[in-house]
Parts: structure tokens; sequence; C-alpha cells
């Protein structure tokens, strides 16, 4: 039997203007896959979240989700598709409580989101789930409390938050752990490790230890190329990897 | 009683008081300002929409207010429709506008979406001054009476007032209705995190569309109400003094909050009626109000004064643990 794909990237291009972001990136990701995209800054990995979410138009190439053709589709098509991300820069409602957040997430996945009349404050399907969420990534108690009286550790939590409230299939995690102490890197790194394995993950982290402790396989890029791919084995055996992370 | 529900009574309680006050007062000339304030209010609440909500700056939104005006008089003097039936299609008419310059307005965002409102607006502006034969031109448009309803003639100013009333008070609950439904937060995290909104579902421009016909209809409404209570209607109500003016109201009340439009409309309403009854120059006070407005309380009156009534009456603790 041959696994289900959750991703496939086909000969994605990205350029901006004479610089090629992206060249040519291949990539499979198998359905339940736990995958650590490596490479050092500028390497091109966030813009190829970008392109897979279609904040961005790719120059060419293709992206299939689950075997269905996603390449430039604008990026509120992501959330019914089951594809979800999160931010390296904190990208949160500064206005709201924490469980205000957690609504507009599964907001977007409610036909409820086009009602100019239905109140969703107060809606149990929206409350519950929202807390359900909260607690997962351990904010519970907080959740009536401004964003703003949170600490950074907890806002990279609640971003964690927002993309699993909406049950995706396929989760982008852009640096969960950008800027995190080494307590809350671990206690972010537990609440990763106890994400469902039915949500296929792809991981954009430099935090080796926790990275590569996360990980089922890992792709390497560099120069907006895929290096090398494997598991941790091969990678850190691999020559050119070395000689990236020496080098640079 | 936390302080969130104390502050919603004092709100509602002041609001009644001033909508009872023209009436204590008696004389026609403050019933007539009190309409004037509620026509204004409905009018900067419908810019609230855009500016407080959506985080979209127009300032062309005297269109809509004009170009519904127009409408009722053109069709009620020139086609010999009554008020209400010219009334309707005014509506319809300003939806269509709105849907058509809301999809060209929104190409762009922040400064580039002011400047297209702005054009905009000034070409409505323009066909109203240059289109003569029908317009009226810088004469505008005299004569437009005042309808009855339910066998009472309006002209009275205390009956009018009292439709005011009714309309002020449908478009509040209304816009509050609209604050709390699913659009209208989809609306409010388009304007704090737009792209972040996208990612979780939300389409972003659409929502920013269909609040723009929501915000010009509105304003149509608004304008019905203008037409009504004047009876005239000049091509200065389409302009940029009249976006201006509106704007100010919205961002002096408290842009994205429910009554500071309301409160907005009163000031500037208030002094341009009453002050200038005294004071010639009463231009210059209402400037000198909106610079004392952005020293003491930058974030507008409303969230300003809220801010100082929860220091005032700190939380009553008993409520939160004691049911827990």
């Amino acid at each position: 039997m041959t696994t289900e794909i959750a991703l496939q990237i086909n000969g994605m291009t990205k350029n901006f203007g004479g610089l090629k972001a992206i060249d040519g990136v291949n990539l499979t990701i198998p359905k339940g896959d736990r995958r650590l995209l490596l490479g050092p800054n500028g390497a091109g990995k966030t813009t190829l979240f970008n392109l897979i979410t279609g904040d961005l138009q790719p120059t060419s190439g293709s992206v299939q989700l689950f075997g269905r053709d996603i390449t430039g589709l604008p990026s509120h098509h992501c959330a019914p598709l089951g594809l979800a991300r999160t931010y390296q820069i904190i990208t949160l409602f500064p206005k709201n409580t924490l469980a205000e957040n957690v609504i507009l997430s599964l907001l977007g996945i409610s036909p409820l989101r086009w009602s100019p009349i239905s109140r969703i404050k107060g809606r149990k399907e929206f409350e519950e789930r929202a807390r359900a969420a909260l607690k997962q990534v351990g904010l519970e108690a907080k959740a009536d409390r401004p964003l703003g009286e949170t600490s950074y550790g907890e806002k990279r939590r609640l971003e964690i938050a927002l993309a699993l409230a909406q049950n995706p299939s396929l989760l982008l995690l852009d640096e969960p752990l950008a800027g995190l102490s080494r307590q809350e890197r671990l206690d972010v790194q537990a609440l990763i490790e106890a994400i469902p394995r039915d949500i296929t993950l792809i991981l954009i982290e430099h935090d080796m230890d926790v990275a590569l402790a996360l990980a089922d396989s890992i792709t390497v890029m560099y120069h907006g190329r895929v290096i090398c791919e494997g598991d941790r084995a091969q990678v850190v055996a691999d020559p050119r990897v070395k000689e990236i992370y020496l080098a640079s | 009683m936390t302080s969130n529900t104390r502050i919603t009574l004092i709100s509602v309680t002041l609001l009644v008081l001033a909508l009872a006050a023209p009436l204590v007062a008696g004389q026609p000339f403050y019933i007539n300002i009190g309409s004037q304030v509620l026509i204004a209010a409905i009018f900067a609440m419908s810019l609230n929409i855009l500016v407080g909500y959506g985080g979209m700056t127009s300032i062309g939104h005297a269109a809509y207010l004009g170009t519904s005006a127009y409408v009722v008089a053109l069709l009620t003097l020139q086609h010999g429709f009554g008020f209400y039936a010219a009334s309707a299609v005014a509506l319809g008419v300003v939806v269509v506008m709105a849907a058509i310059f809301g999809a060209i307005a929104l190409r762009g965002t922040g400064i580039t979406f002011l400047m297209i409102t702005l054009a905009l607006g000034q070409t409505m502006w323009g066909v109203a001054f240059r289109w003569s034969d029908v317009t009226g031109g810088d004469n505008g448009l005299p004569d437009i009476k005042r309808p009855d309803l339910f066998g009472l003639n309006l002209v009275e100013p205390g009956l009018f007032y009292a439709v005011m009333i009714a309309l002020f008070v449908i478009a509040l609950v209304g816009m509050w209705i609209f604050t709390q439904s699913g659009l209208g937060l989809s609306l409010q995290g388009t304007r704090d995190q737009p792209r972040r909104m996208g990612m979780l579902g939300h389409h972003v421009w659409l929502v920013r569309w269909i609040a723009f016909i929501i915000a010009g209809f509105w304003a149509g409404v608004a304008g019905i109400a203008f037409i009504g209570y004047h009876g005239y209607i000049h091509p200065l109500s389409l302009g940029l003094a009249n976006s201006a003016e509106v704007l100010l109201m919205v961002i002096a009340g408290g842009a994205g909050t429910l009554l500071g439009p309301v409160v907005g409309a009163a000031i500037v309403v208030v002094l341009k009626m009453v002050v200038s009854a005294y004071v010639s120059r009463w231009v210059l006070l209402l400037g000198c109000t909106f610079v004392a407005i952005v020293i003491l309380l930058p974030e507008g009156v409303v969230p300003g004064l809220e801010r100082l009534l929860k220091t005032l009456l700190p939380e009553t603790r008993n409520d939160g643990e004691a049911s827990s």
C-alpha cells in the first residue's frame, strides 16, 4: 500500500526581480510526517511557506495538497482545505482576549463569518472549542485576558492554538520557538510533540536540539534549493550540510 | 457589578437624557438641533463601519449621503414620486453606487484607498455642480416637501424629532448587532491582522467590500433624513468639506466605538448651530475643541472618558470570585 501524500511540490521557482528566492524545489511530504525544514537565513524556507499558502504567487511550479492542486490559490482557501500555519513574527489580534483570538480562527471555517446579524459571543460551539484549543496549549486559565496582558512565550503558544483550533490536516509551523527562553522552549516542544500524529507537520526551526528531537525527517535548503533530504543521521553525515553550516 | 456594566448603564442613561434634552428645552430651535445631531450621528456611524471597524479611512463618504438626497429630490420634484418611494429608489441607487465605488477604492489600502475615495467623492460633487440642467448646479434643488407619516405632518419639529429618534435607535441597535456578528468580527479582524485573517479562511477583500456597501447604505439613510429635514440639497453636501467633517466626528468621538460617532456628531453640530448664534468665529472654536480633544483624549472622547471612568470605578471584586 502506498502512503498518502500530504503535500507535493513540483519544480517550484520564485523570482524576486533578479533574485531566485526559490529555485526549482521539489518536495514530497507523506501524510503523518513531521518534517523539519533546515537552512541558514535567506535559504527560502519562509518563502516556501508563503508559496504553499498562496501569500505569494510562484513564478513556476505546482503545489498539491492531498492530491488537490492549490497552486496560486489565494490564502483564504487554505483553511477550508485543512491547511493551517503559524508565523515567525507574532501575528495575533492585539485588541482581543485570548479566547476571542481563537474564536476568530474558528469563525474562519464557519459559515457564520458571513452573517451580519448572528451574535458570536456566548455561542457554545465557539466558546467551548476556543477553550479546548487554549487548554491544548496550556492557556486555558488566561482565556479572558486581553492579549496585551500576556507574555511573549504565551503569545507563541497562542499562535499555535489559532492553527490547531481549526483541526488542520497539514500544519506549517514557522519558527515556533523563536525568541523563547530555555524553559519556554521545552514547554512548546512538549506541546508540539503532543499534537496528534494524524496532523502532518512541517516545521522551520533553528534550535537544533528541539528541532531534531521533534522531526521524523529533515529537508535542508540553501540558496533556494533543496540540497539534502533524509533522517537525522543522513543529514548530519552529508558533506554539503557540514560545509554550509561551518562556512556560514 | 463590573465596571463594564456600570459604564454601559452610565452611557445608556446619558444617551436617554441627551435625547430628552431638546424636548425639555421645548423651543423648536433646540428640537431642530436635536434632529440635526441625530442625522449627523447616523451619518457618522455609517462612516465608523469603515474607519473604526474596518480600518479604512474614507474621505469621500459625503458622496453617499448627497447622492441619496439628490435622488430623493429629483424623483419627488421632477418625476412625481412620493417621498417614501423616492427614498426606496435612493437606497437602491446608493447601494449600487457603493458596490461600484467600493470595488474601485478597495484596489488600494491605506493612503491609496483614502485618495481614491476622495477622487470618487469629488467626482460626484462635480456631477452635481456641473450638470445644472438636472441638479440645478450651484442653486441646488429646493422645496422638497417633508412627508406625512401615519397621517401626521412631520413639518412639526417635535414629530420630526421623534421620527429621527426612532431612526437613530434602529441604526444604533443595527450597528451594535453588526459589530457583534460573525461578519462584524471578521471585519475587525481584517483591520488588525489582514494577512492572518486570510490564512484563517476569511476572505479579506470581500469582507471589506461588503462593509463598504453597508456603510454606503447607512449613509444613504442619513441622506434621506437630511433631505427630509432641510428640504434642500446643494453640491456642497456631496463635497470634500462635508466628508472631512463627518470624518472628524468619527475620530473626535472615538473611531471603532459604538457611541463615539454619536458624541462626535453632537459636538460638531452643537458647536456649529448653538455657538455660531453667539460667536461669529465659531470655526475657530471648533478647531480649538479638536486640538483640546487631540491633546487630552487622543483616542477620542468616548474611549478617553471610558478609560477615566474605569480608573474612577475600580472593579468590585465580588462577582468574579464569589460565583466561581
